[in-house]
């Protein structure tokens, strides 16, 4: 079960979201599109001319999209909302809160851009609170997604669900990861490497660092549980305390802030249920900055390498 | 569950825990509803308005919180929607064809749960008995999740109109003809977010999205000329390109609003706005046009001298039926 990965395909998030929507369309008429004048960036465009009568483009007015999206939601439409993630989540929180949580109403929100896959547009874009925002809301389900396969399959179990969904996608082309497993399910981990010596629990598009981080670690003789969460909640906790029991150690690593997202949700879990020596990859509390996207992840402490010296340390440490 | 919250609760009009108060004739609300005369009905319902004024009033000073100005403000509104404007169905409140109403200024919902007691959602008693207190579905601010009858979870202002919005698009995309309303205040048009929704109605233009001001011209902190000035209100809405009422209207008067229903009946051009002039506190000569009673404890004296000058009115209301 060890993952490598795939030196073939390459995708982005966005590319498939747009996709998966088009595919979705006709076995769901209900499903309807509402972007920020970000379409053509976040590739809700295609059906959006496909679909113009369930198509809105509500202008750069997030706070009243989400909310249109709430009223569409108490007559029966499934609506999709989607713009840059730092601003569907950030401008829009008190109207995700309070209308779409509060009442429990099927929202999907696809926050696109996240992370810091927006590399060139600077700290103004780059959304690394997202996930610590989202997660501290009832009701909410947080979903970050690891590769285009996982976007299809989140949309369409997100359009079955009863409540809120969050669908945190990335700007840029990374590699297919599961074209080969079975789909993605909304509260569920994979493990994609078996372990007993330190848990890697990954979320998003860091996860093909971890896979490489993992395979590094083996050749220095640890053995890596790799757990690729993509729902930081409802969280898979019986799978991360069996892990965490086994192991010991956890590191976590996401495309976020240490403070509030993956790590965040791991620590929150096991400090109930399973305490162990945890460390954390991700932005330290600080503001970003442009760049190209891999280096400056590099430079904010988002790397393999970086994963792979967080495991060293924290495997040298006592349990 | 708790044991049956209104259990311990007499219907007393409001005389709780203080000396008995005079009661007054209570209007049968199916009798307003099935009233063929136009003039006897609006005549019944500015009854209906000003005696649900008094029950507001009653369940602020028994539970000791809540909003009466904004309440007060929105009486007639409120009572001529759920009894002449609106097509809904109290024992199937979520039937798909109904009438929606968004009450944005979600602090008037003593007076809105008042009045959809009255319209069949749920009994009166419950209302004053539970309001605002645990375990109840009276929330201090409407839960549509709660409240039979409620549409929006409302409090913080300005999302109505952004939800009204995304209701009226969803009966375009269904080819469903139901009316969405939205009742909106001053504090309400403070809000961006308002504007972002005046704008995008215009772009959209559903059918049958109708704006409600309650323009009572006061906010928390005071009259809104000094808080957040929003004149010239239908103008600006006019130049945002929306259908704008002939103003004025008063919105204390049930003939008028009838009359201002019957201008949007025969209206073609969406989305529709009417800005009714009202008075924050309404009915209460020392409570009405000031921010002082938007959300002030009523206690035993404000009561016992409130109440009176209510009574008063609804008296000469009466001989008018």
């Amino acid at each position: 079960m060890n993952r490598t990965v795939p030196t073939t395909a390459m995708t982005s998030g966005r590319d498939a979201f747009g996709q998966a929507l088009l595919d979705l369309a006709e076995t769901h008429p209900e499903m309807v599109v509402l972007d920020a004048d970000v379409a053509s960036s976040t590739k809700t465009l295609a059906f959006g001319k496909r679909h113009p009568e369930r198509f809105f483009n509500v202008g750069v007015a997030e706070a009243n999209m989400a909310d249109i999206a709430g009223g569409m939601a108490t007559c029966g439409l499934r609506p999709v909302v989607s713009t840059f993630a730092l601003f569907l989540v950030l401008k829009a929180a008190e109207q995700i809160r309070n209308v779409t949580c509060y009442n429990n109403l099927p929202v999907i929100f696809a926050g696109g851009y996240g992370g810091l896959s927006d590399s060139y547009d600077g700290a103004s874009h780059q959304s690394v609170e997202d996930l610590a925002i989202m997660r501290s809301l009832p009701n909410m389900a947080v979903v970050v997604l690891g590769d285009a396969i996982e976007v299809g399959a989140a949309l369409a179990e997100a359009l079955r669900r009863n409540g809120p969904t969050y669908l945190r996608l990335g700007r840029n082309p990374s590699p297919i990861l599961f074209a080969h497993e079975p789909p993605l399910q909304i509260g569920r981990i994979r493990k994609l490497r078996d372990g007993g010596d330190l848990t890697l629990a990954v979320c998003g598009m860091p996860t093909v660092m971890a896979i490489e981080a993992a395979a590094e670690l083996a050749h220095r003789g640890i053995a890596v549980d790799l757990l690729e969460v993509s729902t930081l909640k409802p969280l898979d906790d019986d799978a991360l305390v069996a892990s965490a029991a086994k192991t010991g150690r956890v590191l976590t690593v996401e495309e976020h802030s240490v403070i509030g997202g993956l790590g965040g949700a791991v620590a929150e879990c096991l400090a109930r249920r399973q305490p162990v020596t945890m460390d954390f990859v991700g932005v330290e509390d600080r503001f970003s900055e442009s760049g190209d996207y891999l280096s400056l992840l590099a430079k904010y402490g988002i790397s393999s390498a970086a994963i792979v010296e967080k495991s060293l340390r924290l495997c040298a440490a006592k349990r | 569950m708790q044991s049956n919250p209104l259990a311990a609760y007499d219907d007393d009009n409001g005389a709780e825990g203080g000396c008995p108060l005079s009661t007054f004739r209570p209007i049968d609300p199916q009798g307003v509803l099935v009233e063929p005369n136009a003039a006897r009905k609006w005549a019944k319902i500015q009854y209906l308005a000003q005696e649900s004024r008094i029950d507001v009033l009653d369940t602020l000073h028994a539970r000791g919180t809540g909003h009466w100005g904004g309440a007060a403000s929105a009486a007639e509104l409120l009572t001529y929607l759920y009894f002449a404007g609106m097509n809904v169905r109290p024992a199937e409140p979520k039937w798909p064809d109904r009438d929606r109403l968004v009450v944005s200024k979600g602090h008037a919902s003593a007076m809105l749960y008042t009045i959809l007691a009255k319209r069949g959602y749920f009994p009166l008693a419950e209302v004053r008995a539970t309001f605002r207190q645990l375990d109840s579905r009276m929330q201090g601010h409407p839960c549509m999740n709660k409240t039979p009858g409620v549409e929006m979870s409302t409090g913080a202002l300005g999302h109505g109109l952004s939800v009204a919005l995304g209701m009226a698009l969803a009966a375009r995309v269904q080819a469903r003809t139901y009316w969405s309303y939205v009742l909106v205040g001053d504090g309400c048009l403070n809000e961006g977010q308002t504007w972002e929704a005046i704008m995008a109605a215009a772009k959209f233009r559903p059918e049958r999205l109708v704006l409600l001001i309650d323009y009572n011209r006061v906010q928390l902190d005071g009259p809104s000329a000094e808080i957040m000035p929003l004149d010239p209100l239908p103008e600006k809405l006019r130049a945002f390109n929306w259908n704008v009422a002939p103003n004025p209207v008063d919105g204390h008067d049930v003939r008028e609003i009838a009359a201002s229903f019957d201008w949007l009946r025969v209206q073609r051009q969406w989305p529709a706005a009417i800005v009714y002039a009202t008075h924050k506190g309404q009915g209460v000569s020392f409570m009405t046009d000031t921010a002082q009673w938007h959300g002030a404890l009523v206690d035993d004296a404000t009561h016992a001298k409130a109440r009176p000058e209510l009574l008063a009115t609804l008296g000469r209301l009466e001989a008018a039926l």
